[in-house]
């Protein structure tokens, strides 16, 4: 990894496919990075800790906090987030069931709900209401949405639950 | 909040990891899943000078050696959730896993580095008493085994000396008539357990119990284990309801919790003699074979 005079270390990765690099100080977190350097304002700081889900990504495919995760860290990973889910600017098939279902109020935690349930629906396409839960236990939405989010992440592992 | 500026070192190899904690002293801290590491950082409550990343180290697979599992320390929590050996042959290590934090946490987290982070209402850390579990320990000129018992000392505080690395973990297997039992009591879906039990019960093939073992977290500066004493009256007879009952309530009188934010201590201890009842009888059931399946 390559260091710079002041103690940045360039970093290489993909994000939504596309290859990217940064220059970071060790203690910047992914987070940070693809959200003050990198202009993915879908990746939101909401708590700091790992409790909510708002800066989750999926990190070669598996969710984690961004803010739990130091950018130096990612370096050669597979990095994605919500704009990453459907390929050509428009609305993937999950998203589109967020917006049928009103699964979306302020809007803040969705980027993270969606990722999470992609994931899920990735390894498992037809989980339980209950499976579905459990798995968004990590993702906090203020507006207390949730039963309209379990209703978009069930109609979509009916629809098939992958793409 | 964001991190204070610290200094990094990646290693590929454990040794290499004792060699900087010896270097750097003190001021230098392990970062293996950081799921408990870097909220401490974030909120500057820890700001060591160096983080030395174990994680290029990876983690080999687990392997299953009769009556022990060996786990790397590198381990994640998602991987010893999903694992099929550790489903088949040591489940409540599974279903202990399954209940750490959320899927971000358990995607990141390590069976290592929850250990060696020592929280007393940490899931893994409370069933790895139960079961007796050994560490290995690696320092820059070798290596130690010792018993998770003697690892954990107090909130956060282990044996391990400063340059030292936990780098696998040994459990051992469950027999086919062994039960088990994972209970935990949580403000909140992924909270740190307020109470939890882990508990084991082997049967003799008459059916009488022939060994049993029970640990308490969240109630103490560390994981209780339940004396022997008082599980000594489980011994030689059936599992009844009852006299699993009396075990569970006399291991929970013995316990003097602190109050805290989340619950007083007197709540902790009622709550510990119900959640050890549940414990017991479920553990009971399913060494008989009729207790419901692995998660």
């Amino acid at each position: 990894m390559t260091v710079s005079d002041q103690g940045r270390r360039r970093v290489a990765f993909t994000v939504n496919g596309e290859p990217r690099e940064a220059w970071v100080f060790p203690h910047e977190s992914l987070l940070d990075v693809l959200h003050d350097d990198l202009g993915h304002s879908e990746v939101r700081y909401g708590c700091g800790e790992g409790v909510c889900g708002t800066c989750t990504v999926l990190l070669d495919g598996e969710p984690v906090s961004g803010c739990l995760l130091l950018a130096v860290q990612a370096d050669g990973c597979d990095l994605t987030t919500v704009r990453g889910l459907a390929a050509d600017g428009g609305l993937h098939p999950l998203q589109a069931c967020f917006l049928r279902n009103g699964a979306a109020q302020c809007g803040f935690c969705t980027p993270g709900m969606l990722l999470t349930a992609w994931a899920l629906l990735q390894r498992e396409p037809r989980p339980s209401r209950e499976r579905i839960r459990q798995e968004l236990a990590g993702n906090l939405c203020r507006c207390t949405g949730y039963s309209k989010i379990l209703d978009a992440v069930e109609e979509h592992a009916a629809e098939g639950g992958r793409g | 909040m964001v991190a204070a500026p610290f200094g990094y070192q990646r290693v590929t190899s454990l040794q290499e990891a004792a060699l900087g904690l010896r270097e750097r002293g003190e001021d230098a801290k392990v970062l293996a899943g950081g799921q408990s590491l870097l909220p401490l950082l974030n909120l500057r409550i820890a700001r060591p000078a160096w983080l030395i990343d174990i994680n290029p180290v990876g983690a080999g697979p687990v392997t299953d050696h009769g009556d022990h599992l060996r786990l790397p320390a590198l381990t994640r929590h998602r991987a010893v959730e999903t694992s099929e050996v550790v489903r088949r042959r040591c489940p409540i290590l599974a279903a202990a896993a399954a209940r750490v934090g959320n899927v971000r946490t358990r995607t990141r987290g390590t069976l290592g580095g929850s250990l060696a982070h020592a929280d007393p209402a940490g899931e893994l850390p409370c069933v790895a008493v139960a079961l007796g579990a050994e560490v290995t320990a690696q320092g820059p000129d070798g290596a130690r085994d010792l018993a998770v018992g003697d690892l954990l000392v107090s909130y956060l505080t282990t044996t391990l000396a400063p340059d030292e690395v936990i780098a696998e973990v040994r459990v051992p297997t469950l027999g086919p008539r062994a039960g088990w039992s994972f209970q935990e009591l949580c403000r909140r879906s992924g909270d740190w357990m307020v109470v939890g039990v882990a508990a084991l019960v082997e049967l003799e093939a008459g059916g009488a119990v022939a060994a049993a073992s029970v640990a308490f977290g969240g109630v103490a500066e560390r994981p209780w284990p339940v004396p022997p004493e008082v599980l000594a009256d489980l011994l030689g007879a059936a599992p009844a309801g009852e006299r699993l009952a009396r075990v569970a309530d006399e291991a929970a009188a013995l316990l003097d919790p602190d109050d805290d934010v989340h619950a007083s201590g007197a709540y902790r201890r009622r709550m510990a003699a119900v959640l050890g009842r549940r414990a017991l009888a479920e553990a009971a059931a399913r060494a008989r074979g009729d207790g419901s399946p692995a998660p």
